[in-house]
């Protein structure tokens, strides 16, 4: 790393725990606190940095084994970032029964990632959901949390097409 | 005595103002043009139709119309909904540019929009949503202000009999009485195992200790059920005064709505809701001028299933894995910071009110012997009407597909349909006609679960189904116990071994065992019934299972290592359906002439299976 480089990260770093203290304060300094605040460093970054759990921990008194751990097993939580257009196609059973599940391997065919995965461009993520409660215009895939529903394999071709230019 | 003398008022001048919701006879020339914001409608435009609305009416100078959000109809596949109130017109899959055709010939002219009038099952228009098939076997009791309310303003919720029912039970009776009339209604969980509720809320306040917690579950973790989300979209008052209710029954001060973070239209629906209830002094101290006191805070999910049983629920709330407890003690016992807590799921709460204000008697009237009332079903996949439904216990599962879901679509039959999500199982045709209740879907090898109800058609693979399940188990087992963590996805790998063609004749007996075994052996509800759609599809549908293993076929085309997909000389009339919609340009043929696949471009993705009008293909 040269210095220049070091300094940026110093600085991302900075300004990361700078923002990782005001969304803190809003919550009391007890445990049960974990899991929100979680849900707000996931919303805002897309993803939980190391440097937000080490803050999490310090704030909480929690040990970073056990935020890890809380981390891994809620599915909607991650620790890579997402791609710039995140695609997240339903699973649930009105979306499987209604043929989903060629939406996702068109879409790893395609974009020649797996699911949880997002593309070394940075450019797309996939992920599957379990249900976004849209059933009465299944099969449902979503990009950046807008919902594109009745989707066939030709459809997502289209917005895939659209997204690549 | 304040606060409650202003809820009356208001309740008295809102449901005046608001006659024309309910009442199609009202004089007025008022009119309210109510649109769907739950969550599918939402999905196809929704919010900008009534941004559309309001600016045209704006632009054209009309008073007298009112743009009201409101929560779901129930008829999502006609969606986006609109209706215009007093009359009561129906308007069906509304886009952002009707807008303008309907201010203009609906409010102005005084006609109708004959074009986005609803089609009924047997193809003709409806101009009522009352007229519609959908909504006449219907019975909405849960469901009732969905639709009818604009769900972000308290007065609505009010003027609707809101916050009577609280009234009712702080002002007139005890705890035990409260708790005797739940007891007596008959009411049981709705969130999957059926247990009474009215004992549920007497083990809590019976347990011993000061401080006790009111939780409610609305995690719905079953992918295809969506009616609590509806619940909460579409009526979160009437779950908030439940639960109000329940906290003056087990003597607590504190509840909890644990929310999946998945559904944030529901999220914010409820906190505007807790947010106008403390303002209102609804939620607080000495609520109605009596002593008891009460508040509610949100908590979220994050995307574990399992978190949608109870004691892991609690874990969660807790900030920790949602791993689940081993029990006794139960939650009424020792839940919440190991406090008595009683848990119980937003349709249960839903019902709540409506007991308290109509009575035990009139509640325990609807229904069968031991399951009374109504029950939320979504209904989902191959079916014309997909959306909620309301219907009185024991109706048969042949009314809710057929009349109220208006069959199967493009021509298909019935194969099976899925109660209970991963927990549960399917039910075969020759089960049609069982009345549905928490009983005789056991019998059957299904389960109530929290609601959904999925439709297939045959096209539909049951193996392929039961390892979907299996897979989604896999994914959501929270490694506590070993049966759950490694049995399922023993099993997953068994049925992976069948659909792709590798399985030997003793993989069935092994899948067999492991489903029998892991049942009595898991700890929490989640692997003591993930078994159950290989039980149930085992039972009903064997010999498929034997043509994956015996015979390496598959003949529905979804398990495609086993596909072979071609298409029938004899019945296709060369119409080019498959050429057109298959992706990947795999299907030749002249029009009018049969049409061939090139299978080494074929990807069997089975589109032309699903579009062939005369099913020539498979």
């Amino acid at each position: 790393m040269n210095e220049n480089e070091e300094k940026n990260c110093n600085c991302m770093d900075k300004k990361l725990k700078q923002e990782m203290q005001e969304i803190m304060n809003q919550y009391t300094q007890v445990k049960d606190n974990l899991i929100p605040i979680l849900n707000e460093v996931q919303m805002k970054y897309g993803y939980i940095p190391q440097t937000a759990q080490k803050e999490i921990s310090e704030y909480l008194n929690i040990p970073m084994a056990e935020i890890y751990g809380v981390i891994t097993f809620y599915s909607r939580f991650t620790l890579k970032p997402k791609g710039k257009y995140a695609i997240s196609v339903c699973l649930g059973t009105a979306c499987f029964v209604k043929g989903s599940e060629k939406l996702m391997e068109r879409l790893k065919q395609r974009l020649k990632i797996e699911e949880g995965e997002t593309t070394p461009d940075g450019k797309f993520s996939i992920d599957s959901t379990r249900c976004v409660g849209a059933c009465g215009i299944a099969p449902v895939f979503t990009v950046n949390g807008e919902v594109y529903g009745r989707a066939t394999v030709k459809k997502l071709d289209e917005v895939l097409d659209k997204l690549m230019e | 005595m304040e606060t409650l003398e202003k809820i009356r008022k208001i309740r008295e001048e809102k449901r005046k103002e608001l006659d024309l919701r309910v009442n199609s006879n009202v004089g007025t020339r008022e009119k309210h043009i109510l649109v769907c914001h739950g969550t599918g409608c939402t999905s196809s435009k929704s919010p900008q139709i009534i941004e559309n609305f309001r600016k045209i009416l704006e632009e054209k100078k009309i008073e007298n119309v009112r743009v009201v959000q409101t929560g779901c109809f129930g008829l999502c596949a006609k969606g986006p909904i609109v209706i215009i109130r007093p009359e009561d017109t129906f308007y069906a899959q509304v886009s952002p540019e009707d807008c303008e055709e309907i201010i203009q010939t609906h409010i102005i002219e005084g006609k109708m929009v004959e074009r986005l009038l609803c089609q009924d099952i047997d193809g003709s228009k409806v101009q009522k949503l009352d007229d519609l098939t959908f909504y006449k076997k219907q019975r909405r009791i849960a469901l009732q202000n969905c639709g009818k309310i604009n769900p972000e303003q308290i007065d609505e919720y009010i003027a609707f009999d809101g916050y009577k029912a609280l009234e009712k039970v702080l002002l007139e009776m005890t705890p035990e009485e409260v708790i005797d009339t739940i007891e007596k209604s008959g009411l049981r969980g709705r969130g999957g195992a059926g247990f009474p509720t009215g004992k549920k809320w007497a083990l809590t306040k019976a347990a011993t200790g000061k401080q006790k917690y009111v939780v409610c579950n609305a995690d719905e973790g079953d992918p295809g059920a969506f009616m609590d989300r509806s619940i909460l979209e579409g009526d979160p008052h009437s779950v908030l005064e439940a639960m109000m209710i329940a906290g003056y029954a087990i003597g607590a001060n504190q509840g909890y709505i644990y929310v999946r973070a998945e559904y944030p239209i529901a999220v914010e629906r409820f906190g505007v809701a807790i947010k106008q209830a403390r303002e209102y002094g609804i939620l607080g101290k000495n609520i109605f001028g009596s002593s008891f006191e009460f508040d509610v805070d949100i908590r979220l999910g994050a995307g574990a299933f399992v978190c949608g049983e109870e004691t892991a629920l609690l874990e969660s709330i807790e900030g920790k894995r949602g791993q689940p407890r081993v029990k006794p003690p139960y939650p009424a016992n020792q839940g919440l910071w190991l406090k008595p807590t009683l848990i119980n799921n937003v349709e249960t709460y839903a019902n709540v009110t409506r007991i308290i204000l109509n009575g035990a008697d009139w509640y325990s009237s609807i229904g069968t012997e031991n399951s009374k009332g109504t029950k939320v079903f979504a209904l989902g996949g191959n079916v014309v009407n997909v959306g909620l439904v309301e219907v009185p216990m024991g109706t048969t599962l042949r009314e809710i597909v057929y009349d109220i879901g208006g069959g199967i679509p493009n021509g298909r039959d019935f194969k099976a349909a899925q109660t209970g999500g991963p927990s549960g199982g399917c039910i075969p045709k020759e089960h049609l006609d069982t009345p549905i209740d928490y009983e005789s879907l056991k019998e059957i090898g299904s389960m109530m679960g929290s609601g959904g109800l999925i439709v297939m058609d045959d096209t539909k693979c049951m193996v392929n189904l039961a390892k979907f399940y299996l897979s989604f188990t896999v994914d959501e087992s929270c490694g506590k116990c070993t049966p759950c963590r490694i049995g399922t996805k023993r099993m997953l790998e068994l049925l992976e071994k069948m659909t792709t063609g590798e399985a030997e004749p003793e993989d069935l007996n092994k899948l067999e065992e492991l489903a029998v075994n892991i049942p009595k052996t898991a700890i929490c509800g989640l692997g003591q019934s993930a078994p159950n759609p290989v039980l149930s599809t085992l039972k009903y549908f064997r010999e498929e299972y034997l043509e994956h293993v015996k015979y390496k076929e598959c003949k529905t085309g979804e398990c495609k290592a086993l596909a072979n997909i071609q298409i029938d000389s004899e019945k296709c009339k060369g119409c080019g359906m498959c050429k057109r919609n298959c992706p990947v340009n795999a299907i030749e043929g002249e029009p009018g002439k049969t049409h061939k696949i090139d299978e080494s471009t074929c990807i069997k993705c089975g589109t032309c299976i699903t579009v062939c009008p005369f099913h020539a293909i498979g």
